[in-house]
């Protein structure tokens, strides 16, 4: 498999902020009358909800705008963005390969989300940002998306060349106490 | 911070947006028929209010979209925030 040979670009790991590995991911943009058969043919309900995410197995549907969907699946596979654009043979919509443009960190433990408002203006408690929230946002200066995957746990996906300044700074904050 | 409501995510930090300047102005649909002052009205010729102004916003860090925003430029106070081809609110004063 190719993707086993790019290398990550993080340069440390610790329990509280882990490299995700190779993720599959497309950007799925549609209008708002074919949502219903496109999730038919996707086998997942993309959310309507703003900043909501459904996931079924290792494939995740993240709202980024009200025409707009990040779709995830845990692992990478060469072929899968090939087989989703198979599925939607007939429909109108655009279905991009990003599986190679960002990189996914988790951070997770006791101390995530204050780790993460070392870098994040947003309101991470659980009541402003609940889990399967996700939506594209800033940290510090670069843009990334944030998915609350569990009480205490964050999907963090961010730009490839943005890596080591974002892990550089989430370590910064693991290491302040 | 500027807190800024985006009609479709909710209220954001300030830093997720970008500014695209005066709202509600039409393209000409015939710009060939427009005289030289026309089109440079079109071009250029934007208010300056000192008070509420109608402008476009682009929730650029966030949801991507445009969406419209009334300010005061006096005070920076967003009074409201309406998705692109509503008409701009009624606010009291």
């Amino acid at each position: 498999m190719f993707e086993s040979r790019i290398a990550s670009p993080f340069a440390g790991e610790s329990d509280a902020i882990a490299s995700l590995g190779p993720i599959g991911r497309a950007v799925l943009r549609c209008r708002e009358a074919d949502i219903g058969s496109i999730s038919d043919k996707l086998g997942i309900a993309l959310p309507r909800a703003a900043c909501r995410s459904e996931s079924n197995g290792p494939s995740s549907a993240l709202w980024l705008g009200p025409d707009e969907w990040l779709l995830l699946h845990a692992d990478l596979q060469d072929d899968w963005v090939s087989r989703l654009a198979a599925h939607l043979e007939g429909e109108l919509c655009s279905l991009v390969d990003v599986s190679h443009r960002q990189v996914a960190l988790a951070v997770q433990g006791a101390r995530a989300a204050e780790i993460l408002a070392s870098g994040c203006a947003l309101d991470l408690s659980p009541r402003a940002f609940p889990v399967g929230m996700c939506t594209r946002t800033m940290f510090a200066r670069a843009e990334v998306v944030l998915w609350r995957t569990g009480s205490m746990s964050f999907h963090l996906d961010v730009w490839r060349s943005f890596a080591r300044y974002v892990e550089a700074l989430l370590r910064e904050a693991e290491s302040e106490n | 911070m500027l807190i800024i409501p985006c009609p479709y995510c909710g209220e954001r930090p300030e830093l997720e947006f970008s500014y695209g300047g005066q709202a509600h102005i039409d393209r000409p649909l015939a710009p060939s028929d427009l005289s030289d002052e026309e089109w440079n009205s079109y071009l250029y010729v934007r208010a300056n209010p000192k008070g509420r102004h109608a402008e476009r916003w682009r929730h650029i860090h966030g949801c991507a979209r445009f969406f419209n925003a009334v300010r005061d430029t006096r005070t920076d106070h967003i009074l409201a925030t309406y998705k692109v081809g509503e008409p701009e609110p009624e606010i009291p004063a």
